[in-house]
């Protein structure tokens, strides 16, 4: 009896070593602790996010200049800057190409495209491509929405910005609006994850 | 006699099978010694795929354009064939560069029943400007489907539940293996892994 006991339990042991020994793959799941980092903007200073102030937590999106996906939302990743940066949840965008492997996403392009386009937040280069696989990106666009609080920036949203790519006046569910919304209202975000077709992070 | 009633049967199947692909999958086989045979002639009378939303076309090239409810039938026949589906877009550069690849899978397996479609993600405005004339430029010889279904999130996990949702991404199937793949294919890797598939 007793060894079927001990069988029992290093089965189940057993068990539970399976589900836990494989490492999370691809970064950060909802919930997880996101990294700062400092990074180079088109304005040529570093920045960090413990830098901007009065945050309560940042819309962290991995874009790029060449992808016609991310070109697809530039004008609503501007809009929501403007919308919740007074609410204390900025915009901070983060191209994580590399600039050797895909030439339209050089830092003096993204210097261009920033003032094309009048964006209002820092656009970050990735240089050395460190940042974009600890986050777990692979593609842009990419959006993490962080909350911070005692232990640091906690991922509350990790997808897409809604949910139509192609036309702007066709959305019917604003998924980072949404999560945001809730972060301020000190409630749950309901959709805490999305998947979004996008171009493959060039490293 | 045996052909007649091959002949028939094959008649019926293939009426049963033309409502559409959810059909064809839960059609009812035949357990006879004409299985094979029936199943042979059947595999001519097909596509038995949905109606398309669209067809986009110019002079010479045509494309059709599927939702993705539409686009699901082609990822899940049920045949001797080997499906090679790879999604892609005209503006995605390791796409693009891994396509003769594709192409070339295309061409040297047709005889090993493999088929090659290439799903592309191109969007609406670009559609006429670029992908068709993309298609007659480069000549490309392999199916082309448009996949027009701007929710994403409502279909990547029914591609594959590992799919990020970037592109390049390949999914190789046959009627008893299935695999995805969200990377870029050499010539030689993508032999290989089509090679297992028989």
């Amino acid at each position: 009896m007793k060894k079927i006991q001990f069988l029992a339990l290093f089965i189940m042991l057993g068990a539970l070593a399976a589900f836990t020994v494989n490492p999370p793959a691809g970064g950060y799941k909802v919930g997880d602790t996101a990294t700062d980092f400092s990074l180079k903007n088109v304005d040529g200073k570093m920045v960090s996010l413990k830098d901007i102030k009065n945050a309560k937590g940042y819309i962290v999106v991995f874009t790029c200049n060449h992808c016609p996906y991310a070109q697809a939302y530039e004008d609503r990743i501007v809009a929501l800057n403007n919308k919740y940066k007074a609410l204390g949840y900025p915009v901070v965008a983060i191209n994580p190409n590399n600039p050797e492997k895909q030439k339209e996403d050089s830092f003096a392009k993204m210097q261009e495209r920033a003032k094309d386009k009048k964006f209002s937040f820092p656009y970050l280069l990735d240089e050395g491509q460190k940042i974009f696989p600890q986050y777990g990106a692979t593609k842009t666009p990419h959006v993490y929405v962080l909350q911070k609080t005692a232990k640091g920036n906690v991922v509350k949203y990790i997808g897409a910005i809604d949910d139509n790519y192609e036309d702007a006046k066709a959305v019917k569910q604003k998924y980072v609006e949404n999560a945001v919304d809730a972060l301020i209202k000190g409630k749950d975000v309901t959709v805490k994850e999305t998947k979004a077709i996008g171009c493959s992070i060039k490293a | 006699m045996i052909i007649k009633r091959t002949y028939i049967l094959a008649i019926v199947l293939a009426a049963t099978l033309n409502v559409s692909c959810k059909k064809e999958a839960s059609a009812p086989q035949p357990i006879t010694t004409e299985t094979v045979k029936t199943q042979e002639v059947v595999k001519d009378t097909l596509p038995k795929l949905p109606k398309p939303l669209k067809i986009y076309s110019n002079d010479t090239v045509s494309v059709k354009a599927y939702d993705y409810a539409g686009l699901e039938c082609y990822l899940k026949q049920k045949n001797d064939t080997t499906y090679v589906i790879n999604f892609w877009a005209t503006w995605c550069v390791p796409c693009v560069a891994e396509l003769p690849n594709f192409e070339k899978i295309n061409a040297n397996y047709k005889k090993n029943k493999v088929k090659v479609i290439l799903v592309s993600l191109d969007m609406a405005k670009m559609i006429d400007t670029r992908l068709l004339p993309f298609i007659k430029e480069k000549q490309i010889k392999s199916e082309v489907l448009l996949l027009r279904d701007p929710d994403a999130d409502s279909w990547i996990s029914k591609v594959d539940s590992t799919w990020s949702g970037a592109i390049p991404a390949t999914l190789i199937y046959n009627a008893d293996m299935r695999k995805f793949y969200e990377k870029s294919f050499t010539y030689d890797e993508l032999e290989k892994e089509v090679s297992n598939f028989k």
